[in-house]
């Protein structure tokens, strides 16, 4: 038996995180008594820096490393580049509404760091173990960012069902992982992938794998029947740790849905396909409807955003490569608009007024023009109407999904969409021609944040007038023209 | 001589076991976090039984990467449980309904 030293170059970026987020760990100790925003500065530097090292060394070709357990491809660094820059939002916004509500922590960014190296983890994973370790580091540092905030009852009953339902998905993975593993004899993607091809599995074991594997994904993503936990979660943590759980890891879930279904068991399409279709058309019905009854603007983003995961399931479930490369486009979108949204509630909230509620946007028009028209980009975005970019992220799935021969869910999709914008118009409705309870101007609270959220709704605007790059990016990822 | 089957009935009756734990019990918290444990434990049975019957070690390896992680979950998931007491005076699985819609 001889050991041979792994190439540790490709891992390069991750290696560089984890350094830095345990710097960063033992240093806000010092730090945090005598310059509070130290931690903050390092968290974003660290960011930044991490973004240099995947750009500078761009994976043109598919590197394999860690005895196959990390693989750094084209897919793993677009997507990471897009994790860190919606981090960076993510801390920024963070950063004031920590402030605002009292509760401002260091440990909130070097757990939010860690979770960044998980959801790396996940993005380059290429074995089960791989899959497992970084679901498991961004899992458990989500968990503990939502118990930050010790006195707030609300908070620590959601982490509390996070942690119950997150660790109960987590076990129904590994028990599909299991099967797996017994019916190939492999744990890493390809070599499955060539096992089952070459028709040497045993077929029972290999669907019962795939059955638990799916379930344990669909309670990750918050996808019907298994998003029970989402609409708490998001409503009792802090709007900062919603912000937070509600966009970067959707991108990373994404990634292991890729990995798992697509790279480990393509031969196995027949099996996945039907309970992802069962999965996407409840999950986008379920969205739709539920979320119409919400009154608070935090639990009507969560069925909101169950709606987009069976969306994004759209595109997983036409199982071909243009597909994938639709959903890999609507998940980094729906990322992107949902820190918009968020960050729109952190703009406007105060110490002890969380601003959450649809009735708080009551006559916003005449407090705040100005965020009340960004406001309304963000929403028009999420309801998919053009020239806003969440239009197009819909029209690709649907599209790959009619091409791929499935009509009838492409119809239930559409109208799905029609009565999701139910939704979002009555917000815009609120903000527009409704009278305030209260009057009087409401600005954010630090200029910082009006730029903030104004550059991202703006983004929204611009990406829709030219899609083309983005779309372009993903579909070159995938490994496409 | 122990069938590979065996094996995995057993794992499969501790996720059963596990399951009912989670959903049916509506007593203690602690009592979910003992299913959880349970439920890697079934997982943990499966990988040894099928690296045993294939001749391969991969999967007793990845049977550690579980247990060590389980237990970071484990002291996770007490923390917490710790802050519920604080916080509500009880670790009533019905006490934690006050978010809802």
């Amino acid at each position: 038996m001889n050991f041979v030293i792994p190439a540790f170059a490709p891992a390069i970026p991750e290696m560089v995180l984890l350094a830095l987020t345990s710097f960063i760990l033992v240093a806000d100790t010092f730090w945090s008594k005598r310059y509070q925003f130290a931690t903050y500065y390092a968290t974003q530097a660290t960011l930044i820096v991490v973004a240099y090292l995947i750009m500078s060394s761009f994976a043109t070709a598919q590197v394999i490393t860690f005895d196959g357990g990390f693989v750094r491809d084209s897919f793993a660094d677009i997507l990471k580049l897009f994790i860190v820059l919606v981090s960076l939002g993510i801390f920024l916004f963070s950063k004031e509404y920590l402030l605002q509500q009292k509760f401002f922590s260091g440990e909130y960014f070097v757990l939010g760091l860690f979770g960044v190296l998980g959801m790396f983890v996940m993005v380059s994973a290429h074995n089960f173990i791989t899959l497992y370790l970084g679901l498991e580091i961004m899992s458990l540092a989500m968990y503990a960012m939502i118990a930050l905030r010790r006195d707030a009852s609300d908070a620590i009953e959601s982490a509390m069902k996070y942690f119950v339902l997150g660790a109960l998905a987590t076990g129904i993975l590994l028990y599909g992982f299991s099967m797996l593993y017994g019916a190939t004899g492999s744990i890493t993607f390809p070599e499955i992938a060539k096992i089952i091809e070459a028709g040497k599995a045993d077929a029972v074991v290999l669907s019962f794998g795939v059955v638990f594997i799916v379930i344990g994904l669909a309670f990750k993503l918050g996808a019907v029947p298994f998003h029970m936990w989402a609409p708490d979660v998001y409503h009792g943590s802090p709007t900062a740790v919603t912000l937070y759980l509600g966009t970067a890891p959707k991108i990373a879930a994404f990634a292991i849905i890729y990995r798992l279904l697509a790279e480990g068991m393509p031969g196995l399409v027949s099996d996945w396909q039907t309970l992802i279709i069962i999965l996407s058309v409840l999950s986008m019905v379920v969205g739709a409807i539920v979320a119409i009854v919400q009154e608070n603007l935090k639990r009507m983003l969560a069925y909101s955003g169950i709606g987009h995961a069976g969306f994004l399931l759209l595109g997983v479930l036409a199982a071909n490569p243009d597909g994938y490369a639709g959903a890999m486009f609507y998940i980094i979108v729906y990322a992107i608009t949902a820190v918009a949204g968020f960050g729109m509630i952190i703009a406007l909230s105060r110490t002890g007024n969380e601003f959450d509620k649809i009735a708080d946007f009551k006559g916003l028009n005449n407090r705040n023009p100005w965020l009340a028209f960004m406001m309304l980009i963000v929403m028009f975005s999420m309801a998919g109407i053009p020239p806003f970019i969440g239009f197009f992220a819909k029209v690709i799935v649907i599209e790959e999904v009619v091409k791929a021969g499935f009509i009838w869910i492409a119809v239930v999709a559409v109208i799905t969409a029609v009565i999701s914008a139910f939704y979002y118009l009555r917000v815009v409705k609120a903000m527009y021609f409704d009278k305030a309870d209260e009057t009087g101007p409401i600005a954010p609270v630090s200029g910082e944040l009006n730029w903030a959220v104004s550059f991202v709704s703006i983004a929204l605007l611009v990406l829709g007038l030219m899609p083309s790059s983005l779309i372009e990016l993903c579909y070159q990822s995938i490994g496409l023209k | 001589m122990i069938a590979l089957s065996d094996y995995l009935i057993f794992g499969a009756i501790l996720f059963t076991i596990s399951m009912a734990g989670i959903f049916l019990n509506r007593k203690n918290i602690i009592i979910l976090l003992m299913s959880i444990e349970l439920l890697l434990l079934a997982v943990n049975t499966n990988l040894v039984a099928f690296s045993h019957y294939l001749n391969d070690v991969t999967g007793q390896i990845f049977v550690f990467f579980i247990l060590t992680v389980a237990a970071a979950e484990a002291a996770i998931g007490l923390a917490i449980i710790v802050l519920v007491f604080r916080n509500r005076k009880s670790i009533n699985v019905d006490d934690l309904g006050s978010l809802k819609g």
